[in-house]
């Protein structure tokens, strides 16, 4: 373990963790949006900056990509910190104006009103969905395309997700909530990726519990027996 | 693109996944655009999921994923090029041709793009069709430039028709 400060509290990180990890742990609050300990950390919201000193030299880094270090001090409440969260959160309305989440940020942050022109885009281009259905899920459905400020999250094409097994993954996991999924029938739609898929039902209840193109990639994946997936989770156990 | 074509790409670089823009500048060279079903054999051959590939050929502006002309006109509006008057430059092809910067005329024959530096500022306002460089270029030089290619493919069109 590694040991140093957050805030003046003394806490010990994990060998090749960063500080955001061990500062959750510590129950030291940062506001974050792109991380998520499932997955790889991205540093793409960057509104978990914190103050680094080490050596007497002090630095604002990403705490969720910053790897810890022995000895270091970081700080999540400086008077630097605090503006430099409040610029980034009024920059993430002023692309997101109609995100619920990020208005309730900048409302708890004293963002009266924003100095930006406003954009009308939802997705706060976090990343999160992708690296989920790249890292957890492994289906490599959607990613980001284009660059810059015509950078979006889409699917490959533009068109409907092909890869998708619509499991949901990023439905759950977007900070922002703007992956909707509906389920109508025996099928199921991730709206925003295009892609519907049929439902399974249970043998035994008769509800339908999970996509079918989804299940039969779990059962390849896993080597599972034929006949695995034909009752539900609670018919099952 | 057919199977082999692809193959002979990959094979070039040994098949390695690192090589990717190398087999997408390619595909490029040869088809002067991305064409969806190449990638996708791309894509089958290395075992690069699809979202990976399109988000490479996305980012780089060198890349195309709509079809382009049979020429790519590029006009520099780099600093210098600029000040000397480019956008005139890429107005008047805008008139003659009907197509803005990214665009493809209907026939296919010509592309228009803009660039911020050909490394000519000397002769500028610079303009590259097929990468012949036109140097002092001038919204009255424009049609007269743009004729020569335009000629040059319906000549061609009439020697196929013959033979």
């Amino acid at each position: 373990m590694i040991p140093f400060s957050i805030d003046g509290q003394p806490v010990e990180g994990r060998e090749g963790g960063n500080i955001l990890e061990t500062a959750l742990d510590a129950g030291i609050e940062i506001p974050h949006l792109c991380f998520n300990e499932s997955v790889k950390p991205y540093g793409a919201c960057r509104l978990c900056l914190v103050e680094v000193v080490r050596n007497g030299k002090s630095r604002m880094a990403a705490s969720c990509t910053h790897p810890v270090q022995k000895g270091m001090e970081v700080f999540t409440r400086t008077e630097k910190v605090l503006r430099a969260r409040k610029m980034i959160t009024e920059l993430i309305l002023a692309m997101c104006p109609g995100d619920k989440l990020i208005q309730e940020m900048a409302k708890g942050m004293g963002i009266d009103e924003v100095r930006f022109k406003k954009e009308e885009k939802d997705c706060i281009l976090c990343g999160l969905c992708a690296r989920v259905c790249d890292e957890v899920v492994g289906a490599n459905a959607i990613h980001f395309a284009f660059r810059g400020d015509r950078r979006e999250m889409i699917p490959p094409f533009q068109g409907e997700a092909t890869n998708c097994i619509a499991c949901g993954a990023c439905v759950v996991v977007c900070p922002v909530d703007v992956i909707r999924m509906k389920e109508e029938g025996d099928e199921r739609t991730i709206i925003r990726w295009k892609r519907t898929l049929k439902m399974k039902s249970c043998k035994v209840c008769g509800n339908y519990f999970a996509p079918w193109f989804q299940l039969e990639k779990f059962k390849e994946k896993a080597k599972l027996p034929k006949d695995f997936y034909d009752l539900c989770y609670t018919c099952r156990s | 693109m057919t199977h082999s074509e692809i193959e002979a790409i990959t094979e070039r670089y040994e098949n390695r996944e690192s090589a990717i823009l190398s087999m997408l500048q390619d595909i490029q060279a040869k088809e002067k655009y991305l064409p969806q079903e190449a990638l996708e054999r791309l894509g089958e051959k290395l075992g690069i999921p699809m979202n990976k590939i399109y988000r490479i050929a996305t980012f780089y502006r060198a890349f195309s994923l709509t079809p382009k002309g049979q020429h790519e006109v590029c006009v520099c509006i780099g600093t210098a090029c600029h000040v000397r008057g480019a956008q005139r430059v890429v107005d008047q092809i805008n008139l003659e041709l009907g197509i803005r910067p990214g665009e493809t005329t209907k026939d296919r024959n010509f592309t228009l793009e803009t660039v911020n530096c050909l490394g000519v500022c000397a002769a500028g306002p610079v303009a590259a069709i097929d990468g012949q460089y036109f140097g002092k270029m001038s919204p009255a030089k424009v049609g007269g430039t743009l004729k020569k290619f335009r000629s040059d493919k319906k000549k061609k069109e009439g020697a196929n028709g013959k033979a």
